[in-house]
């Protein structure tokens, strides 16, 4: 740029008129020196100019390193193309059973069956359900959960699959998609977080094991300082027992909840909660059998009212749980069911015919109580008793209760007791006896050892 | 379902009109004692501080319990350790928290190891070699010098979170520095009959402490990170020190007595139980406490 201004500059003073000849060599003389001048002076301008910005590169570099440096002493993650992959965790458990009856005719007497996977699992060695944990934040606003459950018949079922927002503020957050619903206390823990091998009773007669829809739920946490008061809500489609899907849009069924949880000193801790769900399922069927043995498809209608009360005590001594600890737990279950009952014999015969209906209303209610103690390091020992009380069901002229044998009133009842040993945090060993008297009548003694591990992703439990 | 709503909002609107006093102090939750401490001694009056845990709880093993998660929700600033020492429960507490303010990234999300050079940091991972941390050894609290660096950067938090009392925040680290490290300096002169001392620890907790003094670890009676001691790895632990020879055995507050007595019983050497961190012996009432406590119980046993 500069030297080709200069230049133009010579080139102008060189078109200028010539004066005389001595003069004009003069002045081509002086011309000549400028230029050489002033080629010189720019030269040397130009090696200064190269030589800074060698040192520019070079410092700047210098700094890019040290930067590196720095940033690397300060973040230990590596920052390979694969550092943004979520965190994976699998969960891989297996069981030995030894029943006394025939798990296949399992049912839980007085209680509509719920389509759940309630009974206990196969006699002899099975796996247990596997789960693949998938999950990772999305954004800075939202978070995202997967949990696949590879059961032993070789079926993947979507167990969770839920966004949950990261920071609404205010203490509100919002989850969507297919979650455990945050009814009771028992509810939203996956199966290898229980502290038994199988559900409480009640679970298993009201929830069908665990309550999870496809739906939206919005928790907000009250402000306050050290007592946990949260309140929430959920709506969603009825997938799951004791709703059923309609077909319909809007919800079929929806909850509300409230926890309340804090500290009694630093030993011990505690949360206790009260839940509803409402549900209106629609042709909720099951098979079963009249007064005559005769096999029938029966169906309910109608509104399903349920409410849980909950509680959980947690105890360490100076709040240091590794070497004793002790947890009691216990929760009430309520559920109040009017509607149309109908039923139809599978064969067009029978007492039922070719269907009848006719009004049903029942009150039933269960629960469980529960407590584990950490004896010594790796070693719990845990009891629990569940209770579950059918009522009698009130029916319309039009049918007989005895055509309905699962519904005849009884109060199943179970006790377990189990030791486990869990030589890490990412493994555990649990040998369970219980004695159930959930069928009508009979008594079984079912024996299992269980083997929970997790491995991947270092999980963290709720409280 | 309508009407239990419309009963429930009137319930939660009194809730909140109760719930919400003015509050002028920047509340804080601290996961262990000692940033607890350090919070207290930068923030003064401008800040209310709890902890999560206590001196006498394994920092590794806590619950994300209610108290913890009302406390999450209402801070505006969480100073942790970090390097994974928190793992099995921060990442629950914080979700369930739903403060946007102290999530990860944020400027109210402090993390003491990001401002320290761990050691020990694995050469592997793999969770067959126990508790290991990738990131290195989280418990630096053990060495004064790491907690000066801590309180650089955490003052410079504070004045971020709460530019309102930057000038405050500033006064009060320009009083705490130089008390700090006259200390340091002090300590040093205390401790050094202690360098090069051969010692036994019981969990893998004081490398910090170690580099600092320049005591020896001789042996580790936890056989992995996490595990607990066995009669079997004890009594290789002893075998041992017949050949290295140590001249005490170290635990901290929250680890169980009985293998270290175990071991001190046969090899004939003394077991200093040491406060690990602030609350956990009675001497370490604060942080300067904590290491004239420590290094007056390293005196008395060498």
């Amino acid at each position: 740029m500069k030297r080709s201004l200069i230049a133009s500059g010579i080139l102008l003073m060189l078109n200028a008129p010539a004066y005389a000849g001595d003069d004009l060599q003069a002045i081509r003389d002086e011309i000549h020196q400028m230029k050489a001048t002033y080629e010189a002076r720019i030269e040397a301008l130009q090696k200064r100019l190269d030589q800074t910005e060698t040192r520019v590169q070079q410092s700047d570099a210098k700094s890019e390193q040290a930067v590196q440096a720095a940033s690397a002493a300060a973040q230990p993650a590596p920052a390979n193309a694969n550092a943004f992959n979520p965190e994976i965790a699998l969960i891989l458990s297996g069981t030995y059973n030894h029943l006394q009856r025939d798990p296949d005719t399992y049912q839980i007497g007085g209680f509509f069956p719920s389509g759940g996977e309630v009974a206990p699992g196969p006699r002899s060695f099975s796996l247990g359900e596997s789960e693949l944990a998938i999950s990772a934040n999305i954004d800075p606003h939202f978070r995202g959960n997967l949990t696949l459950a590879l059961t032993p018949e070789n079926t993947v079922s979507v167990e969770n699959a839920y966004i949950q927002t990261l920071g609404l503020g205010h203490g509100l957050s919002f989850k969507a998609g297919r979650f455990f619903s945050s009814i009771g206390y028992m509810n939203e823990q996956h199966a290898h977080t229980w502290d038994f091998t199988d559900a409480a009773l009640p679970y298993k007669a009201f929830l069908g094991n665990q309550f999870a829809d496809d739906g939206v739920q919005i928790k907000w946490l009250v402000p306050t300082t050290d007592l946990l008061v949260e309140l929430g809500a959920e709506i969603g489609r009825g997938r799951s027992f004791p709703a059923t899907e309609r077909n319909s849009n809007g919800s079929a069924a929806g909850s509300v909840f409230a926890h309340v949880g804090g500290d009694v000193g630093v030993s011990s801790s505690w949360r206790a909660g009260l839940s509803y769900l409402g549900s209106s399922p629609r042709e909720r069927s099951y098979d079963d059998a009249d007064a005559l043995d005769n096999p029938t498809s029966n169906s309910f209608s109608g509104k399903s009212r349920l409410w849980i009360a909950d509680f959980v005590w947690k105890w360490a001594p100076n709040g240091n749980a590794k070497e004793t600890n002790f947890k009691l737990q216990g929760e009430y279950f309520r559920r109040t069911e009017t509607g149309t009952l109908s039923c139809a014999d599978q064969a067009g015969a029978g007492n039922c015919g070719t269907g009848v209906a006719d009004s049903y209303q029942s009150t039933q209610s269960g629960w469980y109580l529960q407590g584990v103690y950490q004896f010594m390091p790796y070693w719990r020992a845990g009891l629990r008793h569940d209770r579950l009380n059918s009522g009698t069901p009130q029916l319309g002229a039009g049918l007989n209760l005895a055509d309905f044998a699962v519904l005849t009133p009884y109060n199943p009842r179970r006790n377990t007791m189990m030791v486990d040993y869990s030589p890490s945090e990412f493994s555990r060993i649990r040998l369970q006896y219980a004695r159930d008297e959930a069928r009508f009548g009979v008594t079984d003694n079912q024996f299992a050892v269980q083997y929970i591990m997790s491995l991947g992703a270092h999980g963290a439990h709720t409280f | 379902m309508t009407s239990i709503f419309a009963r429930l909002l009137p319930l939660s609107a009194l809730l909140l009109a109760f719930a919400s006093p003015a509050h002028a102090a920047l509340n804080v939750l601290a996961c262990e004692p000692e940033w607890a401490a350090l919070t207290q001694e930068l923030g003064g009056d401008k800040v209310s501080v709890a902890s999560a845990t206590t001196a006498l709880q394994d920092p590794h093993r806590v619950e994300a319990r209610p108290s913890l998660i009302a406390r999450a929700r209402n801070s505006q600033l969480l100073v942790c350790t970090g390097a994974e020492l928190e793992i099995g429960w921060l990442p629950i507490l914080l979700r369930e928290s739903a403060n946007p303010a102290i999530q990860p990234g944020q400027p109210g999300y402090f993390e003491a190891t990001r401002y320290v050079t761990l050691l020990e940091k694995p050469t592997r991972l793999d969770r067959a070699d126990g508790d290991v941390h990738a990131a290195g050894n989280p418990h630096i609290q053990t060495d004064p010098r790491n907690i000066a660096r801590v309180a650089t950067a955490l003052s410079k938090t504070l004045a971020y979170v709460d530019p309102a009392n930057a000038a405050y925040y500033a006064s009060r680290y320009n009083s705490f520095k130089p008390r700090w490290d006259a200390a340091i300096a002090r300590w040093e002169v205390q401790a050094a009959p202690l360098k090069g001392v051969p010692v036994v620890v019981q969990h893998k907790a004081y490398p910090y402490l170690q580099a600092w003094l320049g005591l020896r670890e001789v042996a580790v009676l936890e056989p992995k990170p996490g595990v607990e001691p066995s009669v079997a790895s004890l009594s290789g632990v002893l075998a041992r020190l017949q050949q290295t020879p140590a001249k005490m055995i170290l635990r901290s507050a929250y680890n169980s007595p009985r293998a270290a007595d175990w071991l001190s019983e046969r090899a004939h050497i003394p077991v200093v139980e040491l406060p690990f961190t602030v609350g956990g012996t009675p001497g370490a009432k604060d942080l300067f406490g904590l290491f004239d406590d420590t290094i007056a119980r390293l005196l008395k046993a060498n």
